[in-house]
């Protein structure tokens, strides 16, 4: 197993994979298909690779229209059009009639080779949980990615993925199955529990191992389903350690930090704090500067865990 | 003497004006919707369903029907009567037009109501999924034809025009768009001239050039003279390698006198004396709602 994997090949290679299962799956391009690596599909269905331009309203009506013939539209774009440019098309011709459409969502969060705050999306989880029939995932690394585009396609609906450029940490083994809805213990801990989502979660795993540098015990829980998201597993998490710290690449205000608060405010009132981008948008940088000032670091999520056991500290 | 082509155009016109009299029953009873749109569209619509679309009324989900995507979906209440003429669901239903809990939407919902092959209401959105089932059509080797009905006010929205140019680039002869060209919208642009009785609000000015430049066979028919509209769309079926768009040169409120032209119909509630005047002009004088 490699050491880290970037979802864009995971997303090409598994496109491959799933085109010899369902003879009806395409993929629709919005012209970035070198950046997607939607191109790797291309080059094996060429007859089922279809460029829309760069034009995303309509790509995201022709995924409508070619669903409602059966057939199974994979959308190839960044996440920042595919969520803002598409909107109305996605509620009205897809989200609304529940169409069989998959939004292969891109190069989402900070980390877009450097173009800065007009291609990042801090707030498509956001707007996709607040979007009726939407199932919205954020895995976690490129395995768990492969497993969550293998039931996407096997569910009927609409399924919002929401994807990463860079390589990233592999963290689950290679037979590793996801679970809609479900969270995933990734580490035990006793004193404060880190719920992340998508790429942010590795980044709370490296946390939890700064934090029992210092003698302090976090369990991190993965939560890739932003909607549907079952609270038991939420509840069961808070009620271990009694503290709760949400972190993602997103902003705060609606995605899992707002999913949690919603369950833990209605079934079981925790103290929470929401880690992740504070209200506000990017800018260009590399990688490591960009989680550097926009506080997404490990050191940074390890710092909002000891910030909320202080507060709370009797 | 009458031919049997004669009689057949006949009973296909009383088809139409039925359809519009329900229209405007519909409209009055639900105390809102549209009515220049629906009635403008009502013979392209009749002809279609009745004589173009290779549809089955009792079997609305068969794969491999022709399909019509209404995408001005403010219209629907025509679409409705139409379906509700040719079958699809009684025309007693159309009484539950607008109503809570009715199939009738006041926008086309296709999980509702059988024989709608797409969601419409948003505009300038039916023609990218007439793309992409005329694509798969292509794609799984299905024969089926796909028509969109345009309005020529929602062609000012950007993604009409995406779709224009996807269409045209993947030779989508299996595509037929019906531009209902009535000249008007909701509210519109002041025109230079007023001509007489014609309201002086504009829509676009001849758009069959415009789609010309994009690639598509542009065709041109009256839209209230039944015996061109059916041959303009046989027409269209004969085209190959590229789109068609038909021009449907038609009149806001067509049928109801005091309605033709005026933009200030194109939605608006009706009174006890408007449906009488309207049921007189459409051939039923003395009838109500």
């Amino acid at each position: 197993m490699a050491d880290t994997l970037a979802m864009r090949d995971v997303f090409a290679n598994t496109l491959v994979e799933l085109a010899g299962t369902y003879p009806n799956l395409v993929v629709l391009d919005g012209d970035l298909a070198n950046s997607t690596r939607a191109e790797v599909f291309e080059q094996h269905y060429p007859d089922r690779f279809l460029e829309m331009g760069i034009a995303e309203q309509n790509m995201m009506g022709v995924a409508a229209g070619m669903a409602t013939v059966g057939m199974i539209p994979w959308l190839s774009s960044f996440a920042v059009f595919l969520v803002n440019r598409d909107l109305d098309q996605l509620r009205m011709v897809v989200a609304q009639p529940g169409l069989n459409v998959k939004i292969g969502a891109g190069y989402s969060g900070l980390f877009t080779a450097r173009t800065g705050k007009t291609h990042q999306d801090v707030s498509d989880l956001s707007i996709m949980r607040a979007i009726p029939h939407m199932t919205v995932v954020a895995p976690a690394d490129g395995v768990e990615a492969r497993s969550v585009m293998h039931v996407a396609t096997a569910s009927p609906g609409p399924w919002y993925v929401r994807l990463v450029r860079d390589p990233t940490p592999v963290i689950f083994a290679a037979d590793y199955q996801y679970v809609p809805g479900e969270v995933v213990t990734l580490r035990a801990g006793t004193d404060v529990t880190i719920v992340g989502t998508g790429v942010q979660s590795v980044r709370a795993l490296q946390a939890a191992a700064l934090l029992a540098a210092e003698g302090i015990s976090a369990e991190v829980v993965h939560a890739p389903t932003l909607k549907p998201l079952n609270p038991a597993g939420i509840v069961r998490a808070a009620e271990k350690t009694g503290l709760v710290v949400t972190t993602e690449e997103h902003t705060i205000i609606g995605g899992l930090g707002g999913a949690v608060a919603e369950i833990l405010g209605e079934h079981r009132p925790t103290p929470l704090r929401r880690h992740g981008l504070m209200d506000l948008y990017g800018e260009s940088g590399s990688n490591d500067a960009l989680l550097e000032k926009y506080g997404l670091a490990p050191k940074h999520v390890a710092e909002a865990a000891r910030a909320l056991l202080r507060a709370t500290a009797r | 003497m009458q031919t049997a082509v004669d009689e057949e155009l006949n009973a296909l016109r009383e088809t139409a004006r039925e359809a519009r009299r329900l229209v405007v029953q519909s409209v009055y009873k639900a105390t809102a919707g549209h009515l220049g749109g629906p009635l403008s569209a009502a013979d392209v619509l009749t002809v279609l369903y009745f004589k173009v679309l290779n549809v089955d009324p009792r079997r609305p989900d068969w794969p491999d029907r022709d399909r019509f995507i209404l995408s001005k979906g403010h219209s629907a209440i025509g679409l409705y009567s139409v379906l509700a003429l040719r079958g699809y669901f009684p025309v007693a239903e159309l009484d539950t037009f607008d109503e809570i809990d009715s199939r009738l939407q006041g926008h086309p919902d296709m999980t509702k109501t059988p024989g709608i092959d797409m969601a419409t209401g948003s505009l300038g959105q039916g023609l990218s999924p007439g793309v992409g089932m005329a694509l798969a059509a292509k794609l799984l080797g299905k024969n089926f034809h796909t028509w969109v009905m345009l309005g020529d006010g929602e062609i000012q929205e950007g993604q009409i025009w995406e779709a224009a140019l996807v269409a045209e680039r993947y030779h989508l002869d299996n595509l037929t768009a019906v531009l209902d060209y009535n000249g008007l919208q909701q509210y519109g642009w002041t025109a230079s001239v007023s001509n007489g009785k014609r309201t002086p609000r504009i829509s676009i000015d001849d758009p069959g050039r415009r789609w010309a430049a994009w690639g598509w066979n542009v065709l041109d028919m009256d839209g209230h003279d039944l015996e061109a509209i059916l041959a303009t769309c046989r027409q269209a079926l004969e085209a190959k390698g590229r789109p068609t768009i038909i021009i449907s040169h038609s009149v806001k409120g067509k049928g109801v006198s005091y309605m033709e032209n005026d933009y200030n119909w194109h939605s608006k509630p009706l009174t006890e004396a408007d449906v009488a005047r309207a049921m007189s002009d459409l051939g039923r004088p003395g009838e109500g709602a």
